[in-house]
């Protein structure tokens, strides 16, 4: 399995993220190497092993349903890039 | 005032207790170590002035006979850790006006016991490095260089400024996170003590997350004595971190004394690696010699797996980091790219601008291996692959009690030296990961030098929430190696 430029440029479509078409030639040899080296896992027989879904073994806990923090609007705020109010302002989503 | 700031955690903490010196007067000498040695660029923010502050709340506090097990000590914080109304960057520059609301459970428990904060340590962006080298805020240059040579050497990473702190005494003890071993690797190579402890056994809320199934904070300390101090204050079970578990936290400094007499020491054959150099394999037999000259009893165990267990952790963490990273959107907090002309492009601007090439990389990783046609072939199996190579460590501990390792495949190296290459960066990793993927307690510790004079650490392994064990074993380790070295100060201005 082989990474190529327009791969690259599909995953990071998927990432919400931007990279200069100039950095996509360079990131799928990177990706590449580095898939390549993780092919090793292909050789172990994996019949019969299920998957570790949690790495200590325990019940996912359980709180009472009742509010326990809120009414943290200011604070919420405090570090928005950009806010009107206790609105976040972003560019016009819907025309 | 040199003096002062080469005390250990536990001397300090004797002395201030016993009104032999004051907080005020052991912080200042810190705040001013910090100052001369900001060429290292171990701190990404300083809090002299708030520290200074504090130990004189501290030194009140003493005198009037209400101090907590670490009052008025002051301690270096990774700038992971979010603290509140302090600049939290993870060394990012998405995050690089971050300045949380709140406070990680980690810290305020550390504050609760009375210890103070000298400031933000660096660290590899959102801890993704080995070497502190893609932080957004510059390297650390780690307070050792090898015999005849100036040349800057890494402090290891993702907790390099931690590590850099420590070394140089710049702090009491630091506090690091360890996603893959970037508490462990960044000691050893800095001579230090690093304590990766179980998962679960301190609470995560408040970190940055990287790769929630596998991150976990931990100390990098002097000792061996002041990683179990630390240790004990900063666990806790914790209402907000489900996967923080409810066991007790032993009094671990009591639990240091007793020896290792009878104590079975696993030496795993697969972490013979022909790529690591004579020396590494010397010392690690040396090691097992020591031990079993105190009493403990060693056996060849074996973790068949253990090759698996990189490219393991090169799925599974990048995957968990792509989903954890995708908050950073440029809308509610951290970096926004302006000029964006609508929202999606508002996301990719924000996040191509505000994330390093490194953590460009991990993301599309997990992407791709999370991605529609791809999720079985990579995710699916590292997960099978993470049940196997944790019950190799089941399977072994049937025949001991803790594993003795090497800590990293070779001392610390110079900057660049390994930029080039993902891969051969990520083989810093290769003895620490492991325990990672398991979720068990590790802890390396300084014990010898190089031909040319730089530290080398060596690892211990125990089972899960018996970091006790783990630790007295390390204890046994550090009284025979003995290592006192210092590395010269050619920071301090």
């Amino acid at each position: 399995m082989s990474v190529d430029k327009d791969t690259v440029r599909r995953i990071a479509k998927l990432a919400r993220l931007a990279i200069p078409e100039t950095r996509l030639e360079p990131m799928a040899g990177e990706l590449n190497d580095i898939f390549q080296w993780v092919e090793m896992l292909g050789e172990v027989d994996v019949t019969g092993v299920s998957a570790m879904n949690s790495v200590v073994a325990q019940k996912l806990k359980w709180r009472d349903d009742e509010v326990s923090d809120g009414n943290q609007a200011d604070a919420l705020m405090r570090n928005a890039p950009q806010g009107e109010d206790h609105f976040f302002v972003v560019p016009k989503v819907v025309e | 005032m040199s003096e002062l700031t080469a005390m250990t955690l536990a001397e300090a903490r004797d002395a201030v207790r016993s009104k032999k010196i004051s907080s005020r007067e052991l912080t200042a000498a810190f705040v001013g170590a910090i100052e001369r040695a900001r060429s290292l660029n171990a701190f990404i923010t300083e809090a002299g002035q708030e520290a200074l502050a504090m130990a004189d709340v501290c030194d009140r506090r003493i005198a009037k006979g209400e101090a907590g097990p670490l009052e008025g000590l002051p301690l270096a914080i990774k700038d992971l850790f979010c603290t509140k109304g302090t600049r939290t960057t993870a060394a990012s520059k998405i995050l690089g006006n971050f300045v949380p609301p709140y406070e990680s459970t980690v810290t305020q428990n550390l504050w609760d016991a009375g210890a103070l904060m000298l400031g933000k340590t660096n660290l590899d962006e959102f801890a993704m490095g080995s070497s502190n080298e893609t932080s957004a805020f510059g390297p650390v240059f780690n307070p050792w260089r090898a015999a005849n040579s100036n040349a800057n050497l890494v402090p290891g990473g993702s907790s390099g400024g931690s590590s850099a702190a420590v070394a140089a005494d710049l702090c009491l003890a630091a506090i690091g996170t360890d996603t893959g071993g970037s508490i462990r690797q960044p000691a050893a190579v800095t001579g230090r003590v690093g304590l990766k402890p179980t998962y679960g056994r301190c609470s995560r809320f408040g970190i940055v997350a990287f790769a929630s199934s596998l991150d976990q904070a931990g100390p990098m300390t002097k000792t061996v004595k002041d990683a179990a101090i630390m240790l004990k204050t900063m666990a806790s079970v914790d209402p907000k971190d489900s996967t923080s578990v409810d066991v007790p936290v032993p009094d671990y400094e009591k639990l240091l004394e007793g020896g290792i007499k009878g104590l079975k020491v696993g030496i795993p054959k697969e972490y013979r690696l022909d790529s690591v150099p004579a020396e590494i394999d010397a010392l690690w037999t040396k090691g097992a010699e020591w031990l079993k000259a105190q009493g403990a009893q060693i056996v060849e165990v074996s973790l068949p797996h253990t090759k698996y267990a990189l490219p393991t952790y090169y799925i599974v963490a990048p995957a968990e980091a792509s989903s954890n990273l995708a908050r950073y959107d440029g809308v509610k907090f951290g970096y926004r790219a302006p000029g964006a002309r609508d929202i999606t492009e508002l996301y990719e601007k924000s996040r191509g601008e505000g994330f390093g090439l490194e953590v460009q990389r991990r993301i599309l990783i997990g992407t791709y291996v999370l991605s529609a046609g791809y999720y079985d072939a990579y995710y699916a199996r590292a997960q099978k692959l993470r049940t196997l190579i944790k019950r190799d460590f089941e399977q072994a501990f049937e025949h001991c009690d803790v594993l003795l390792t090497p800590a990293t495949p070779g001392p610390a190296f110079e900057l660049g030296a390994k930029t080039s290459d993902p891969v051969e960066m990520y083989l810093q990793d290769v003895f620490t990961v492991t325990v990672n993927l398991a979720g068990l307690p590790g802890i390396s510790v300084p014990a010898g030098l190089t031909r040319n004079g730089l530290p080398l650490g060596l690892q211990l392994i125990g089972k899960a929430f018996d970091e006790a064990t783990l630790l007295r074993a390390a204890g046994a380790v550090e009284l025979a190696a003995d290592f006192r070295h210092r590395p010269t100060k050619w920071w301090s201005t």
